[in-house]
């Protein structure tokens, strides 16, 4: 670990900010200053800061509702908040050290109880590692509004609380518990096109005339003419044309009972399930991301003379802590550490760029010799975890996790390994390494086929089996309940493989419909 | 630019509303927890908290996900031992091939969580509420407070205030002193001029004249009138009781075991908690009895073994008397529970039922008589048929043979009027 503690520059000077575990506002803003000044230098681009400062219990209330400032009340926040007020009485859970909240300003919490060394860090890690990544990362350029989250939490905090106050919360209550089930399947993952605007469809409708009449031959109308011309989509009875995977949009747009205020819910929901989207796809890149950046502008702070070095043996253990990823077999295996992967991958680009090795000359042509900090930028820019993995992982890095892939096919009664960290591995354990981060694999596929919207309003979904794998039955049912409440009439779900047979269908009556519905 | 904000100072609580909905939302099962721990605690530690484990099933929030099966690889770190093409037993359902993705909530059986005292007590109490409430409703009110009011023109002397009498004394001087003080001033200065100038003795004269008579108008105003008097005023506002007393009976002759102290004990306990919970302010009095009764602290009560035989009257007197003495039924809500095996000799059962009926039953809010006989199959005794006789509406007597009973019996006591 003596590597990791930077020499410091004998030519600074500089008294150190300051010394001892206590912290005040004064501190506090003097840090933030210095820490800030630094990642100027770095040229890290983010959104001003907001920080508060909490107790723990504040820190547990902030955990029930996903570090969301303002929510809407749900008895499921509550047992979130009870599942983690126990853990973390037991002492099984610690606190995390920080939340941090995408928005402009980026709001981040700093605990009351942690010493000043924590608290610098994490004002580098949350207020400006992963404030630059919420600014700069494309998934979240493009699928959340910074500067409108909080007022748009306002709103739908305010929004179910009327609609307690005029339908009863059991009402409201049995959507949104409808809802969350579906939470995961109310993410767009691709950008609808604006709705053409008034005048825009105008111009196209002159252009087409225009076209028309210059086209224009007499002859076309002696061409024998198809009698019955076939249609496809909704006059052949199928609606959706295409198949609608946010399953939560088809509802608000087009379900027959729903109230307003109850599509009203369903939007909601949906869009702070969209908020959040961004967010489960970058989790190893804006974690490691904000990792390398606390730990660079703090090196950066010592060589500089601005903290002692009591301070950085502090930082340093609560870093590798932070960093440190235990094997399959060791005590307290929980996965792969998004931190650890993350701030491995962010320091191997670095250290390609600055000290390449034959290997990397031969994977990474490109990042050799390239200055490491646009590098960087590009890569937080443009990637989310999946890319990014098999973009950038290196075969160095698969050797020092000791990676190694586990194929387990239904065909075979035995597990076996695919692939480990050796030359012929390297490409097999990056690929299937990338594709675990992939959202298929994590959910799964279920779009919404067919409405039968001119007969029994029945609603069809699709579950496109992924390798073969099939849904939860159990779970698929509960949600499928939900879903039938929701809709108010039959729903049915197919479960497909990949040459389009159905493996397996269950379906679910309307029933009751939900308390306020339209009949 | 950045800001910092001290928010430790805000509310902390901001997750007790949805704790609330979750409770809310699984009453029924919390409810059927609670009884569970009624029936294996002992109740000296029911006024505190408890665990409740819910089944993880019950209030799990599905999803679409992946089920077992199909094809799929996962990714480990900290590879050891194994080589390319080497085989892995399968490891047993829900537990291992989830390496990959931890947390995805297997193997949780039950949701765990604790209940703090307060919302133990509430559910303990749900259902319950005091009988007969009608007399402790605000609107019938026995207790009057005085309260200053402002002041009157009118009152008895000893109220008088003697400030504000003195300052509307002063008031009325100077107002109606205002004429005349204006005239001396105006006069005494005519004067001084008349003097200086060395005017005729008539001028003079008259001047002095005008003056005197000035000087008489003033002192012609009293110090004190009656119109300056003001009394203190007070007020009668209505106040509700917020005290109860309750009165533990107990036979404690020898027929009485530890068994059938320990159900009393119980009995008594619940009803001072629920009582507790009513009023602000509950006073407990012992009195235990065998052929006299004696008025003991708890300790005594419940430890003292003392024989004798059974005369349930001397209780009944005595009890009487402290409410006499000390605690007016106008100003006290009272509250009896009656302990025995029922035993009694000769006429004191009939006595005893009278003297109940006549003397105590008017004065308590509530009686509850618990006979703990020795067998649940024991005849019915003398007391006991007695007491029947003399049922009424705030009179209520139950047989308890066995600890487990009663939770049960008391929320039967107790149970809330139909509206």
């Amino acid at each position: 670990m003596t590597a990791l503690l930077s020499s410091r520059d004998p030519s600074s000077r500089s008294v150190p900010l300051s010394d001892g575990p206590e912290w005040t506002f004064d501190l506090l803003q003097t840090y933030d200053d210095a820490i800030g000044a630094i990642a100027l230098d770095f040229g890290l681009d983010t959104y001003p800061n907001q920080i508060e400062v909490i107790t723990s219990e504040q820190m547990l209330d902030a955990y029930a509702s996903s570090g969301l400032p303002i929510g809407y009340p749900h008895w499921s926040y509550g047992k979130a908040f009870i599942q983690n007020e126990r853990a973390y009485r037991r002492g099984m859970q610690g606190l995390a050290y920080e939340i941090v909240i995408n928005s402009n300003p980026c709001i981040s919490y700093l605990m009351e109880e942690n010493p000043m060394m924590m608290q610098a860090l994490v004002i580098a890690h949350a207020c400006y590692g992963h404030n630059s990544f919420f600014k700069g990362n494309y998934l979240f350029r493009q699928w959340t509004d910074a500067d409108g989250v909080l007022d748009y939490l306002v709103f739908a905090r305010q929004f179910v609380l009327s609609c307690e106050q005029r339908h009863g919360h059991e009402a409201v209550e049995a959507v949104l518990d409808a809802c969350h089930a579906l939470a995961h399947h109310g993410v767009d993952r691709y950008k609808r096109p604006a709705p053409p605007s008034l005048k825009l469809e105008h111009a196209r409708q002159s252009e087409r005339e225009e076209h028309a009449r210059r086209q224009y031959n007499d002859l076309w109308r002696t061409v024998p003419r198809q009698d019955a011309p076939v249609v496809h989509g909704e006059t052949a009875g199928h609606f959706p044309v295409e198949p609608e995977e946010n399953l939560l949009y088809f509802i608000e747009k087009y379900s027959p009972r729903l109230a307003p205020w109850q599509k009203e819910l369903v939007r909601i929901v949906r869009k702070i399930s969209q908020y959040f989207y961004p967010q489960s796809q970058t989790k190893v890149m804006n974690e490691g991301w904000a990792t390398f950046w606390h730990y660079t502008i703090l090196n950066r702070m010592h060589e500089r003379g601005l903290v002692t070095d009591g301070f950085m043996l502090g930082f340093l253990q609560s870093h590798t802590s932070v960093v440190a990823q235990r094997g399959f077999d060791e005590r307290g295996y929980g996965g792969i550490n998004p931190y650890a992967l993350g701030f491995a991958m962010m320091r191997d680009i670095r250290r390609m760029c600055e000290a390449p090795t034959d290997e990397d000359r031969r994977w990474f042509p490109d990042l050799v010799g390239a200055p490491w900090n646009p590098t960087l930028d590009f890569a937080m820019r443009n990637f989310k975890d999946e890319s990014f993995i098999s973009q950038y992982l290196s075969p160095r890095l698969i050797r020092e996790f000791r990676f190694f892939a586990v194929a387990d096919h239904e065909a075979n009664d035995k597990m076996r390994v695919a692939a480990i960290h050796d030359d012929a591995g390297y490409r097999d354990v990056r690929r299937m390494l990338a594709a675990q981060y992939n959202r298929e694999n994590q959910v799964p596929d279920v779009q919404v086929v067919r409405f039968n919207r001119d007969g029994d309003r029945s609603l069809v979904l699709r579950h496109q089996r992924t390798r073969q794998r099939p849904l939860d039955g159990d779970q698929a049912d509960q949600v499928l309940k939900h879903l039938a409440r929701l809709w108010g009439f039959r729903v049915c779900l197919e479960d497909i493989d990949a040459s389009g047979a159905v493996m397996a269908s269950r379906a679910q009556e309307g029933g009751a419909p939900l308390p306020g519905a339209i009949f | 630019m950045n800001s910092l904000i001290d928010r430790r100072l805000n509310g902390r609580n901001k997750s007790a509303a949805n704790r609330e909905r979750f409770m809310q939302r699984y009453k029924a099962q919390i409810r059927q927890a609670v009884q569970g721990m009624i029936r294996n605690r002992s109740i000296r530690d029911m006024d505190r908290g408890g665990d409740v484990e819910l089944p993880a099933r019950d209030i799990s929030e599905p999803s679409f996900q992946h089920g077992s099966g199909g094809d799929r690889e996962i990714v480990v770190p900290g590879n050891r031992e194994f080589a390319r093409g080497d085989t892995i037993d399968r490891p047993r359902q829900g537990q291992g091939s989830g390496s990959g993705e931890p947390g995805q909530g297997e193997g949780v059986d039950a949701f765990t969580f604790t209940l703090s005292r307060a919302e133990f007590l509430n559910v303990l109490f749900d259902d319950l509420a005091l009988p007969h409430l009608i007399r402790t409703d605000l609107g019938d009110v026995t207790q009057r407070k005085w309260q200053r009011a402002g002041y009157t023109t009118t009152g008895s002397p000893s109220t008088l205030s003697v400030t504000r009498t003195l300052k509307s004394s002063l008031a009325r001087r100077m107002a109606f002193g205002m004429s005349a003080r204006g005239e001396i001033e105006t006069i005494e200065a005519d004067l001084a001029t008349a003097r200086r100038d060395e005017a005729d003795a008539e001028t003079i004269q008259a001047l002095e004249h005008a003056l005197e008579r000035c000087h008489r108008r003033l002192s012609t105003i009293p110090f004190l009138d009656d119109l300056d008097l003001r009394y203190r005023n007070r007020v009668a506002v209505p106040v509700p009781m917020a005290r109860a007393v309750m009165f533990c009976l107990m036979d404690v002759s020898g027929s009485m075991d530890e068994r059938k102290k320990d159900l009393a004990k119980r009995f008594f306990t619940l009803l001072y908690l629920f009582l507790s919970r009513k009023y602000e302010h509950v006073d407990l009095v012992f009195i235990r009895h065998t052929d006299d009764a004696q008025e003991v602290d708890e300790e005594t009560f419940f430890h003292d073994p003392k024989s004798g035989g059974t005369i349930v009257m001397s209780a009944l007197e005595l009890m009487h008397q402290i409410v006499q003495a000390r605690y007016p039924p106008a100003s006290w809500n009272v509250y009896a529970a009656q302990a025995s095996d029922g035993d009694s000799f000769g006429a004191d059962a009939v006595k005893s039922a009278r003297f109940l009926a006549d003397k105590l039953l008017p004065a308590t809010r509530y009686f509850a008589y618990i006979e703990v006989p020795d067998a649940r199959e024991a005849r019915k005794t003398s007391l006991w048929s007695e007491y029947e006789h003399k049922a009424q509406a705030h009179f209520a007597m139950r047989r308890i043979h066995d600890a487990s009973e009663i939770f049960a019996v008391f929320h039967d006591l107790f149970k809330k009027e139909p509206a």
